[in-house]
């Protein structure tokens, strides 16, 4: 019974699916056809799916290659890929996916459930040196392949060619999440191997695109794969990045008509000029993503260790300044979670600005004439802007803090060395979502396992029994208690903001694209929540 | 000669080796971890250990360089952390647009250096001497990004008459030359102007005068050459300075150069590709000077005889 109506939601989605261009309709239909160029100012480190992890090159990443489960455009919603259907167990502990068939990878060959296995192994294995590996933890034998005393992870079995197995050490409801990271994206081992350690120049996929073309430093080419298995799209011929453009010089192109996707923006400073002149109108895209910055006080640091002191500084930040401070683009903060996030509590307001209540509890935690501290911050404009209102807004209630302006590598040591940085601004180190789950946020960034030596959870925080309730609500079983799930981690980081206050969330940033005029689509599809732009979706107007 | 380029040779690849290790060692001092940024935030502490080991991080300082120059013998630059790809094609396939670049933009420097240096020095004191003078001036301290954009501004975006962005062909490069040219030929204006002037209060050239020369035959023909000295110095000083690349420059006109891949290297604590641009750029210095060098007797026959 549980099995059929998993199979029957999964048939709805994939209805629901097909319906995506036609939901399109009503305002614009998406035609084919047409070649776009994007630019970005970085050059694309790698089109390896096991070892891309930055926004430039997740979207292209996700259109050369496909997963079991993708979200469908636009939204943090789940549907079918490469799996036509699958199963769960009762205690949630084996998934079982059936692939769709007749499914080629761009260089003929048939996509199968070993190839499945193959992947998620190589982005497991320690040789790979991928960041994607730590996903993946809670597939029987991923800890013996990270000790590097196994080369194959025995809780994925490829049944038969159409039929994989996963079996999991602990319950995980973020499972079906993490395949479909681009970390899980499917890749032909020969292609690999005749790649030589360089696949992430050759990259050989089942996605919507192939790669043509990459000259270093310049451009990278993207024709549409005619084969794709999903015959509705992609929907633009081809797409090129032209990449080592200045944003300022790319948005002078787009408006001569010479690019169609400025992927790096509007600079902060252009951003009001060009918001307010009827000339970009339709042209710039400003949506909500999955980011929250905050500052992170570290509980182990003292006065930081008093919660009393944490939560004064947490009333003493007038967020809505800062969010002058950087022309409105973003929105301020009450709590860890982004809006968008499921589990984003409603009625929690957070701590609100009051200097004076703030005094009263450094009193109250014996620290009358305030304190002197460091905060540490990334030193590219305008993340040290941001840190002196912050600095001036601690000064109003007697914290003396110095500002420690470093670039990004050494903000991210310092804040993974024990008792080293007692607050650091979170502010332009891309702290951005990996999936629409709400554990995402708490297990790298709050949970106990990652309050260590390297680690991301910058305030050392470690609360036991928060730990335990994450466990817990992560072992309810997806979709049947989504709801309740949800919930259960509102109320989690609720109370960790309200007891504990290891952070100031300071504000949700969003996302600024600018497009040409003959771009079509809705605005979701140029900043996806999961995957930036969605290639696979956009199209060019005729 | 040949005595002299053996000794210049073996010191170029002693300065490299220096340069690797003061190189090698700062990179090791920085508080970062790069085994810490590949390995993501979803890494276990032993998922960064694995990586650690897997990069060689784990071994002594003394073993990683030891390691690091071995491989440099064979001339392999080793793999880039982040891009996972060797690094010696990396910086090789960025290598035309920045010998391009820099060719282009020491031509700039030197022709107009050159021209305005010897009007300044022949009308010395004059308007036309003043006005070149405060020109340079303007050139030499105005910030490279502001004029990269004027110019970009101005010539490509409102009139059209060159590219915005790009490499490939000629008219790709006025430009970014342009800019590098005009911002450098400040300093070689100065320059000529004072040796210039040096040179024509010498008796040589007022005897030449007497001779009935032309004014013009005088300067280019019997000054010139003695006053080229520096400039010839300066010029091996630019070849390594461009070769290290010109990131503001690069990045403005989306030039694929050298400069913005050490650019992002940097950021992402990329060791190997740092350490591989690094001793392109010392190279490149160094080469610069030896040629530099190895002009300068056929300009000057006074080096020659000594």
């Amino acid at each position: 019974m549980n099995r059929f109506v998993k199979r029957i939601g999964l048939a709805a989605l994939l209805a629901t699916s097909a319906l995506v261009p036609a939901k399109f309709a009503f305002a614009d239909t998406p035609t084919n056809g047409g070649d776009i160029i994007v630019t970005y100012k970085d050059d694309i480190a790698t089109l390896d799916p096991a070892v891309g992890y930055d926004w430039q090159n997740w979207s292209m990443i996700n259109a050369l290659f496909s997963r079991l489960v993708d979200y469908k455009p636009g939204t943090t919603e789940l549907g079918p890929s490469l799996a036509d259907s699958y199963d769960v167990s009762d205690d949630g502990k084996v998934y079982t996916f059936k692939m769709h068939p007749g499914v080629k990878f761009t260089n003929g060959r048939a996509v199968t459930a070993a190839d499945v296995k193959w992947s998620i192994e190589r982005a497991v294995n320690p040789k790979t040196q991928g960041p994607g590996a730590g996903f993946f933890h809670s597939i029987v034998g991923a800890d013996k392949m990270t000790a590097g005393t196994a080369d194959t992870l025995e809780g994925i079995t490829a049944v038969d060619d159409h039929t994989v197995k996963f079996t999991l050490s602990q319950p995980d409801a973020t499972f079906l999440n993490v395949l479909a990271l681009n970390f899980a994206s499917v890749v032909p081992k020969e292609a690999v191997e005749a790649a030589n350690g360089d696949f992430g120049k050759h990259p050989v996929g089942s996605g919507a695109f192939t790669l043509k073309e990459w000259t270093i430093g310049q451009r990278l080419v993207f024709l549409k794969n005619p084969d794709y298995f999903i015959k509705e799209r992609p929907h633009v011929d081809s797409f090129t990045v032209e990449v080592g453009q200045e944003p300022l010089v790319a948005l002078l192109r787009l408006q001569k008509g010479e690019v169609d996707i400025a992927g790096d923006g509007i600079p902060p400073a252009k951003y009001l000029e060009m918001k307010k002149s009827p000339e970009f109108e339709g042209m710039i895209v400003d949506r909500q993503q999955l980011e929250t910055s905050y500052v992170t006080l570290n509980t182990q640091v003292k006065p930081f260790d008093n919660a009393k002191v944490r939560q004064a500084v947490n009333m003493a930040i007038n967020k809505d300044r800062i969010v002058r401070i950087i022309n409105g683009r973003a929105t301020p903060a009450s709590q860890v979670l982004p809006p968008l996030m499921p589990g984003y509590d409603q009625n929690y307001k957070g701590y609100a600005y009051d200097p004076e209540k703030a005094k009263a509890l450094l009193t109250e935690a014996g620290l009358k004439d305030g304190f002197a501290t460091q905060i540490y911050t990334s030193n590219t404009d305008p993340q040290p802007r941001i840190t002196q209102a912050i600095q001036q807004d601690l000064a109003a209630i007697g914290v003396k803090a110095e500002i420690k302006a470093v670039a990004n590598p050494n903000v991210i040591a310092a804040g993974g060395t024990q008792g080293q940085a007692p607050m650091v601004w979170s502010g332009g180190l891309g702290w951005i979502a990996d999936f629409p789950d709400p554990s995402d946020f708490y297990g790298p960034i709050l949970g106990c396992g990652s309050a260590v030596a390297g680690g991301w959870n910058w305030s050392w925080y470690c609360n036991k029994d928060i730990d335990a309730r994450g466990q817990t609500a992560d072992a309810m079983p997806v979709p049947a208690k989504a709801e309740e799930r949800n919930k259960a981690w509102a109320q989690i980081f609720t109370d960790i903001q309200i007891n504990d206050a290891p952070w100031i969330p300071v504000f949700n940033e969003r996302r600024v694209v600018a497009k040409s005029k003959r771009m079509g689509g809705p605005d979701e599809i140029y900043i996806d929540p999961t995957r930036v732009i969605d290639y696979e979706a956009i199209y060019v107007n005729k | 000669m040949a005595a002299f380029l053996a000794r210049r040779l073996v010191q170029a690849v002693l300065i490299l080796l220096g340069v690797a290790a003061i190189t090698f060692l700062l990179l090791y001092c920085l508080p970062a971890d790069p085994a810490v940024l590949i390995a993501g935030r979803s890494a276990t502490p032993q998922m960064v250990a694995a990586i650690r080991h897997e990069l060689g991080l784990d071994q002594p300082l003394v073993m990683q360089f030891l390691h690091y120059v071995g491989n440099l013998l064979h001339g392999d630059l080793g793999r880039s952390y982040t891009q996972k790809t060797e690094v010696l094609p990396l910086i090789l396939a960025r290598l035309p647009a920045t010998l391009v670049l820099m060719a282009a933009g020491i031509v700039v420097e030197v022709a107009l250096g050159l021209t305005f240096g010897i009007i300044a020095a022949v009308r010395r004191g004059g308007f036309v001497d003043r006005a070149i003078m405060m020109l340079s001036f303007v050139g030499v301290s105005s910030p490279q990004f502001v004029v990269a954009l004027l110019l970009l501004y101005v010539f490509a975006a409102t009139l059209g008459w060159f590219p915005m962005s790009g490499f490939g062909t000629a008219r790709h490069v006025v430009l970014p030359a342009l800019t590098l040219g005009v911002l450098g030929a400040g300093w070689y204006a100065r320059m000529v102007r004072s040796a210039m002037i040096e040179v024509l209060r010498q008796d040589y050239v007022r005897t030449a005068h007497a001779k009935g020369l032309t004014g013009r035959r005088v300067v280019l023909g019997h000054a010139l050459p003695n006053a080229l000295l520096p400039i010839i110095a300066m010029v091996g000083i630019d070849i390594g300075q461009f070769m290290s690349g010109v990131v503001v420059v690069e990045a403005v006109y989306g030039w694929p150069g050298i400069g913005q891949l050490a650019w992002q290297a940097i950021q992402q604590v990329d060791v190997p590709i740092i350490m591989g641009v690094t001793l392109v750029s010392a190279l490149a210095i160094v080469l610069g000077n030896l040629l530099a060098d190895f002009v300068a007797p056929f300009v000057d026959p006074r080096i020659r005889s000594q």
